[in-house]
Order: C-alpha cells, then sequence, then structure tokens
C-alpha cells in the first residue's frame, strides 16, 4: 500500500447549524417529570377532551405500567422516562396566521423555512411546537373540496365520531410500552380526511419541532384517505440539541380507502439527545396504495418500522428509505409488511449509510398469511460503511404461511471500494471528489423520491466533505 | 526517434511483497502505436496499472517519464490531467451516477474548466452514434447493467471525449464478439492521430489490423523479451509464446 492509500477520510457529520439554534424555554402551562394518573387527567382537562378520552388515556396508562421496554434492538437504558417530561404547552394558542404566532416561535419556523415552502409548493401546513400545534392552515380550494386538515385537538372536537372511531384502532396501546405512553399522553398532531374521489394535486406538511429539553414529543397523526383519493402527506421533524435526552413517541395511523393512494414522506432531523421510538401503520383497502418515503437522520436512537397491512385484494406497499448514522447515533430503521390478501405487493428499498462509530440496522419482516395467495414481495437493503469504526447490520424476517408467493431478498453491506475509486480517479477525479460521487450515486435512488424541497434540504444535509489528510 | 512521450526505465514493480515487473523497459514516442502481448501472468495488466497510478503496486526501482516528467509520485488524477488514459479491462460499475455526468465532471476536472452542458451534451451524443452506441446509454448509471460490450465501448467513449495523450488498452478487444471488435477498433482508429499515442494489450491481430503498428513488444515474467514490427503479432497468433524462443 502507498502513502496515498493510507490516507484517512473525514466525512463532516451532517450540518446542524440550523436545527440546534433554541429559543429560550418559555411555556405557560407543562406538567412536572414522571408519571402518574393525575398527570393525565391533567392533560385531558387542559384540553378539555370528552370523557371518554380520558378513560382512552388512563386505560393507556395502566398498559403502559404493566409492559416492559422491548428486550431487543438498541440499548435504551440512557432514557428515564420517568425524567421526560411529558406535556409542554407552548405559551401561545393555535393560530391560523403566521403574523399571530409569537415572533420567536414563528422565527424557529422561517428558519427552516416552512412559511415560505408553504406559500411556494404546498396546499396547507401545520407546525407543532412541543406538544402543541401552533399553526395550522389549508388553502381555500383545498377545504372546499372536503377535504379536512386540522391539529388533533380541533379534530377532536370537530370530527369527534370519526376519531373515536379510527383512534389508536391500527396501533393499540397494548402493542408496546411506547406506544401505551403514547396514548396516555398524546398532544397535538394533525388529522386529515380526504373525500372519496378528491384528488390533492400538492401536498399538505406538518413539521414537528420539539423545543423545551428534557421533553417529550407525543403528536398523533391520523389519515384517512377515502376510496379513489390521492394525497402526499409530509411530515418534518427536528428539535435542537440539550444535555438532557427527549423522547419522540410519536403514532401515525393511515387508513388508505378502496382505489386510493397515500404518499407519506417524512424527514425526521431530531437531535442526537433524541429518542425516537415512533410507530406508524397504514391499513390497505382493495387495489388501495400506501408509498412510504423515509428519510432517519437525527436522533440518538431511533426505532421505526412503518408497517403496511394489505387487508385488501390487490393492496400494493411500497417503501423507500434512507438513514444516516453518524457518531453516538443508534439508528434502527426498516419496514413491515403484512400481506393479508391475494394479489397484494410489496417493495422495499432501503438505504443506510454509517459513519464516525454510527450504527445502521436495518431491521424487517414481510409476512404472508394463508389468504396471501399470488402475492409478491421485493426486499432489497443496501448498507454503505464509510470507515472501520461504523457498524452496518440487517436482520430482515420473511414469514410465508401459504405457497404461491414470490419473495425477492437482497441485502448487501460494504465499503467504498478501491477499485471504484481508482477507476474514478483514473479519469481525473480527485479521490475526495470520487468518493463523495460514489455516496451520493449510493443514496440517489432514495434522493429522487424525496419531496423538491427536502431533496435539496438533503443534499445540504449530506454535506459531505470528505477530506484528505495523511493521518 | 519521434519526441518520447513515455518513457520506462528499469521498472521494478511488486505487490503485497511479490515483484511482478523485473527491471522493465519501454520508450513510446508521440504518435506511435505500440502493442503488448504476453501470456497470462506476465504482468501485462499490472503494467497497465502501475502507469495509472494504481496504489495497490508499489516501485521498488525504475523510473516512469511521461512528457519530460517523472510521475513515480503522482496519484491516478493527477496523471489523467497530464493526458493518461486507462481503458480497463474490467470497468467498474458505479450505480447512481450518470454516464453523462460522470464524464462531464471528468472532461471538466481534465481540462480544468467547467465545461457546458449544452455543449457536452452534443459531443457526446456525436461520439456515442460513432460508436453504435444507443442514445440512453448516457443516462443510465455509469456501465451499470452494461454488457461486456457497452462496458468496452463506454470506455472507448470516454477515451474519445477526454482525448488523452497516451491511451493505454488493457485488454479492450477480450471477449467481444466480431462486430463489436470492429466497433471498437473503429473508435481507436478515430481516435489515434500524430499527436496522441496508444499502448494496446491484446491477444489478437483484429484490433490493430487498421492501425499503424510502430512496435510489438513481447512481455514475459515481468520483462519485455523480445522487441518487433507489425509482423510479430501474426507470429504470436500462430506459433504461440513458448515457440519465440524467449
Amino acid at each position: 500500500m502507498g502513502e496515498a492509500a493510507r490516507k484517512k477520510t473525514y466525512v463532516e457529520d451532517l450540518s446542524r447549524e440550523l436545527y440546534d439554534q433554541y429559543n429560550e424555554f418559555t411555556y405557560s402551562y407543562k406538567v412536572d417529570r414522571g408519571l402518574t394518573p393525575e398527570v393525565v387527567r391533567e392533560i385531558s382537562r387542559q384540553k378539555n377532551e370528552p370523557s371518554w378520552m380520558t378513560e382512552f388515556r388512563l386505560k393507556a396508562l395502566d398498559i403502559y405500567y404493566q409492559l416492559d421496554v422491548p428486550p431487543w434492538g438498541p440499548n435504551l437504558d440512557e432514557l428515564d422516562i420517568d425524567n421526560i417530561i411529558t406535556y409542554v404547552k407552548p405559551s401561545t394558542e393555535m393560530r391560523y396566521s403566521w403574523d399571530e404566532v409569537p415572533e420567536d416561535i414563528k422565527n424557529t419556523f422561517v428558519r427552516l423555512g416552512i412559511p415560505q415552502a408553504e406559500h411556494a409548493s404546498l396546499a396547507g401546513v401545520g407546525a407543532q411546537y412541543d406538544s402543541e400545534v401552533v399553526y395550522h392552515s389549508i388553502k381555500e380550494n383545498i377545504r372546499k373540496r372536503g377535504v379536512v386538515y386540522l391539529d388533533m385537538e380541533t379534530a377532536l372536537r370537530e370530527y369527534e365520531d370519526m376519531v373515536r372511531e379510527h383512534f389508536m384502532t391500527l396501533v393499540p396501546p397494548s402493542d408496546h410500552k411506547f406506544v401505551a405512553l403514547h396514548g396516555a399522553v398524546w398532544s397535538g398532531g394533525s388529522f386529515v380526511y380526504v373525500p372519496p374521489g378528491v384528488h390533492v394535486d400538492i401536498p399538505l406538511q406538518s413539521y414537528f419541532r420539539a423545543n423545551a429539553p428534557g421533553a417529550g414529543q407525543f403528536e398523533h397523526t391520523l389519515i384517512i384517505v377515502d376510496k379513489g383519493a390521492y394525497l402526499h402527506f409530509i411530515e418534518g421533524c427536528s428539535a435542537p440539541k440539550y444535555s438532557v435526552n427527549n423522547l419522540h413517541a410519536g403514532c401515525v395511523e393511515l387508513f388508505v380507502r378502496e382505489g386510493a393512494r397515500l404518499r407519506y414522506s417524512t424527514i425526521e432531523n431530531w437531535s442526537k439527545n433524541m429518542f425516537n421510538l415512533n410507530t406508524k401503520r397504514c391499513l390497505v383497502d382493495k387495489n388501495a396504495v400506501i408509498e412510504w418515503v423515509s428519510g432517519s437522520f437525527g436522533s440518538k436512537v431511533s426505532m421505526l418500522y412503518p408497517m403496511s397491512i394489505l387487508r385488501g385484494e390487490g393492496a400494493k406497499a411500497e417503501f423507500t428509505g434512507i438513514t444516516f448514522a453518524g457518531e453516538g447515533q443508534y439508528l434502527d430503521t426498516g419496514a413491515k409488511v403484512v400481506h393479508a390478501a391475494p394479489h397484494t405487493t410489496s417493495t422495499i428499498n432501503s438505504r443506510s449509510i454509517s459513519k464516525s462509530g454510527g450504527t445502521a440496522v436495518y431491521r424487517g419482516v414481510v409476512k404472508f398469511t394463508e389468504r396471501a395467495k399470488y402475492s409478491k414481495s421485493t426486499v432489497s437493503c443496501e448498507s454503505l460503511m464509510l470507515d472501520a469504526q461504523s457498524r452496518s447490520d440487517t436482520i430482515p424476517v420473511i414469514d410465508i404461511a401459504t405457497d404461491e408467493v414470490d419473495v425477492g431478498h437482497e441485502a448487501k453491506i460494504g465499503r467504498i471500494s478501491d477499485a471504484a475509486i481508482f477507476y474514478l480517479m483514473s479519469r481525473g477525479i480527485s479521490e475526495d471528489e470520487a468518493k463523495a460521487m460514489i455516496v451520493r450515486g449510493f443514496v440517489e435512488p432514495i434522493a429522487k423520491e424525496l419531496p423538491l424541497e427536502y431533496a435539496v434540504e438533503m443534499n445540504n444535509l449530506i454535506n459531505l466533505e470528505l477530506e484528505g489528510t495523511i493521518g | 526517434m519521434r519526441e518520447h512521450f513515455l518513457q520506462i526505465e528499469n521498472l521494478h514493480v511488486s505487490t503485497d511483497g511479490k515483484e511482478i515487473l523485473k527491471g522493465l523497459n519501454l520508450t513510446v514516442g508521440r504518435g506511435e502505436v505500440h502493442v503488448i502481448m504476453g501470456p497470462n501472468g506476465a504482468g501485462k495488466s499490472t503494467l497497465a496499472s502501475v502507469l495509472m497510478g494504481h496504489p495497490q503496486y508499489e516501485i521498488t526501482a525504475g523510473t516512469i517519464t511521461f512528457c519530460g516528467e517523472v510521475i513515480n509520485g503522482l496519484r491516478p488524477h493527477e496523471r489523467a490531467k497530464l493526458g493518461l488514459f486507462l481503458s480497463f479491462q474490467y470497468p467498474e460499475e458505479i450505480p447512481g451516477i450518470t454516464l453523462e455526468n460522470f464524464l462531464r465532471t471528468a472532461k471538466s476536472a481534465v481540462k480544468g474548466t467547467q465545461v457546458g452542458l449544452l455543449e457536452f451534451h452534443r459531443e457526446l451524443e456525436q461520439k456515442m452514434a460513432q460508436l453504435n452506441m444507443d442514445a440512453q446509454y448516457a443516462s443510465r448509471y455509469l456501465n451499470v447493467g452494461f454488457s461486456g460490450g457497452e462496458k468496452k465501448k463506454s470506455e472507448i467513449l470516454q477515451m474519445l471525449v477526454l482525448e488523452p495523450k497516451l491511451a493505454i488498452l488493457d485488454e479492450t478487444d477480450s471477449g467481444l464478439d466480431v462486430d463489436a471488435v470492429r466497433i471498437v477498433s473503429a473508435g481507436v482508429q478515430q481516435f489515434h492521430n500524430e499527436d496522441n499515442s496508444l499502448i494496446i494489450i491484446t491477444h489478437h491481430s483484429r484490433i490493430t489490423e487498421h492501425l499503424p503498428v510502430h512496435r510489438v513488444h513481447i512481455l514475459l515474467d515481468g520483462r519485455i523479451v523480445e522487441s518487433g514490427g507489425p509482423e510479430l503479432v501474426d507470429e504470436v497468433e500462430q506459433r504461440g509464446f513458448a515457440a519465440l524462443n524467449c
């Protein structure tokens, strides 16, 4: 090996400058650390909820007490739930105009580019700051077509029956400890209903921002896309970094009715003190389609496996995900699909990059029930480790209860190949540029699936400054 | 003798502690076409890789001089900028980067100035047509899923676009069908003029048929053991290396 080949490669961490600016922590109400039935009742009382919801919360809290932290996956010892503040109400009421949102909170979202994007390319925007939604809007022409886009609290008042019929039916509190916690203390989130046949041409976007130190964010997103309708929903998440750990245990429930299509895009860039233990699930009816696009860049620990339940004949799920684990990050992500009807198809395409000692794990389950005849699944997961300190793993589970299914699985874990670098360099391209090219090429199939403004953001995020220095 | 483009003197090269080239000498002048033949394992591909600066090989003695500059210590991209080019025997597949974007980046790097998008697109289309390459290959990922023949055409296309002073073709004709060899040969002919040179590593005479071959060298066990005129190619083809008595 020549001197040149021994050069070390440094890849900069994702630039967090933008996300780490935090506002002084002011609030109008917060509950004490720790979790008791009194705390849960108090959250419900503050929100003026119907009694069935108060009862629901208390039942979920009971389940929470009974369940243990999952014994598999990343280590959660550092997460001290008793010290997570479960409910933080920002010192503002919900607003329908950015001008009315307090300056410091508004500026946070301006820095993140939310009002600008709303103006340019979105049909509606929701912005949550800590536990409560501070801004919500929907374009008039979309609203007139019967599309409902509200914060969950308002939805619970104005569409109580619809919320009650669906809320935590797809992801019941008994599912696991953190979703039980969510059921007990949930706050904020978005509710969307798209009537039959309505095609929402431009996306709706909700942005979740956690500002309070040591707090938890537990937003609930409930989306119903009725028969033959179409929606693209985007969620973005970020938080500034504090020295204490924060917890995000959101819950997303999606219902895609017959012949409808929903595209659900997420860019998650939580700070590296965040435990991101999020649960997302979608019920897909006959000939309906769910498309998940998922970018996981932030958090200290993530456990995130969006699940699609293909219960109608001909239902289809597509999952496209990218995970970037840097120093101190353990990102355990993947996708789950249950084929529960004939002629259903699923495609999972996952890429991960790990560097500077980060760990990226793909964990996925594809299950075919006895009814899932003539169904098909293709899983492809590729991991790129940029140095010897970083780790990558794939844990795919395939569970088949019927014959006549077609399952393809491909997993690749690798490093940037020296042969590929030499090839590009032989054409006049420097080593740093060659490596950056290979990394960019690796994420390209995912980058092109992201909403435009996020593709640009990802390019900024993956600020790959590869720098050769004699080590 | 015309101006010396490339001068290799007493070149010794090792990899993993094993010596592959054992005192190789070779001089290539401007405008010349040299052919290197030799049995498998003689060190032909090692020579090609070393000339391009592959970090896996260590030069233990000797010098490589290109256009008057000793390039022993130069990295591959620096050599490319000086005008060296290697057509790989097994070109790498690079997912996620289109052939067109890659080649425009490379051309900009080699020229030292940004090449315009439209201007480049036109040049590329025209050169792909010369090689009978479907224009849609430009928007495909670099060599990914290309057949053996398409990969070699892609190498020759890169050579035509980058316009090096000295191109080394490492078994560019191996594993190709008759038609592909003809197209590749035509591409090489198109490239060659009196201001650039070629080193062609091959087992066959077909790729050199229409080229003004200046010298043919037989490489055996890390050294050039015999050099001669174009007739040496036929001799090797008919009688094999053993019969050359070297």
